[in-house]
């Protein structure tokens, strides 16, 4: 097997491109290397202007998603050998405006997640000396799953109907609102509804499945977006043949 | 397409991608889900065809014999043949997608995706049962 493998990476670097250029670079072809290893060889042995986001390294914090070979992926679960001869397309995740390189701006996915209120809504909380909220092991088990989500993006880059319409919600942030919704504490559905029974929200959504085909956590956000969709219809008909229940 | 924003100072200039109108040929899986959206279409012409032939039913015994000789004609079987192939992958699709909608429980016990799958199956083949008993029954 050859010693190396060649990457081609896509550079974007405002101040001197106005649309990304391929740029290959030869590292070392280790069985133990993921993709993110030999773009950290680029940075650190041959080229330090190269700019790309990580941080664990142990597919926890979502930050090294790219386009390899034209699918998303996290670079830090994605061997070298997996790809070899090569070469290895590298580029940034699609849907979202390159910064530089492949680093993208995911202020929109931000704006977002914070509008369906990904956290536990009570209308009233209950006083410190009543004790903490208990839950059973299958009450853990109905929300746990849409949990695991680690907003890497994968999901949106797979999405073409975020791609299409960059107004829809997108996935993972209905994933996370339905994670909400099932679990036992909460008392948000009604205000989450709300939100994302419009165009926009869980109604863009075609199923198309890739969302949850490149999800490394398997969260199945296409699973939860459809889950939704029967939740919104059945209180829709609710709100209509019975109008004075809230 | 290149939407570049004009490079302002503190500010990046970032790179927007706008996604090409054929953005579904490359890939297998996408050329798959356009073809099951395309399906929808053959849903609609055999509501549409359903309501000629109660039309047709309901106007006359001519009318009615009219109807269905046409549709004996080569072309129109063609025709219906590939929307019967369309509706039932169609068909298919949603049932398969069933258990991802709907978690159903008996008690603490969730009910396995196989089991709301096949209550699909099942309910469609004891529907066209029936509708056929009822028909060669006369």
């Amino acid at each position: 097997m050859a010693s190396t493998i060649t990457i081609e990476v896509s550079r974007y670097r405002p101040e001197e491109e106005s649309e990304p250029v391929f740029q290959s670079y030869e590292v070392p072809l280790r069985s133990d290397w993921v993709i993110l290893d030999g773009l950290n060889y680029i940075k650190n042995e041959l080229d330090g202007s190269l700019s790309f986001r990580w941080s664990c390294r142990m597919g926890v914090c979502g930050s090294c998603g790219m386009m390899i070979n034209g699918e998303p992926v996290l670079t830090c679960a994605a061997f070298l050998e997996s790809y070899a001869p090569g070469p290895i397309r590298i580029e940034p995740l699609q849907h979202f405006p390159v910064v530089r390189d492949l680093v993208t701006d995911m202020e929109d996915f931000m704006g977002k997640l914070t509008t369906v209120k990904p956290w536990v809504v009570r209308e009233e909380e209950k006083p410190v000396e009543e004790g903490e909220y208990k839950q059973t092991p299958e009450q853990l088990a109905d929300f746990k799953r849409y949990s695991m989500c680690i907003n890497c993006m994968l999901c949106y880059s797979a999405c073409p109907v975020y791609g299409l319409e960059p107004e829809f919600t997108g996935p993972a942030a209905i994933a996370l609102a339905q994670r909400y919704n099932l679990d036992s504490r909460d008392e948000g559905n009604d205000d989450r509804m709300e939100i994302l029974s419009h165009d926009e929200g869980i109604w863009s959504c075609t199923l198309v499945g890739e969302c949850s085909e490149v999800c490394p956590k398997d969260v199945d956000p296409a699973g939860a977006i459809q889950r939704y969709k029967l939740a919104g219809a059945t209180s829709w008909w609710k709100s209509i043949l019975l109008p004075w229940q809230k | 397409m290149n939407r570049n924003a004009h490079h302002t100072l503190h500010h990046p200039k970032w790179y927007r991608v706008q996604k090409p109108i054929f953005w579904w040929v490359k890939r297998f899986a996408d050329i798959r889900f356009i073809f099951r959206e395309l399906t929808s279409l053959a849903v609609a012409y055999s509501v549409i065809l359903l309501v000629v032939i109660y039309r047709a039913l309901l106007t006359s015994e001519a009318a009615y014999t009219s109807l269905t000789t046409t549709l004996r004609e080569p072309f129109w079987v063609t025709i219906n043949v590939i929307a019967l192939g369309a509706v039932l992958y169609h068909t298919f699709t949603w049932f398969n997608l069933a258990p991802r909608a709907i978690v159903m429980r008996l008690g603490k016990w969730r009910i396995p995706d196989l089991m709301i799958a096949g209550g699909n199956y099942a309910a469609w083949i004891v529907i066209s049962g029936v509708i056929y008993l009822a028909y060669v029954s006369g």
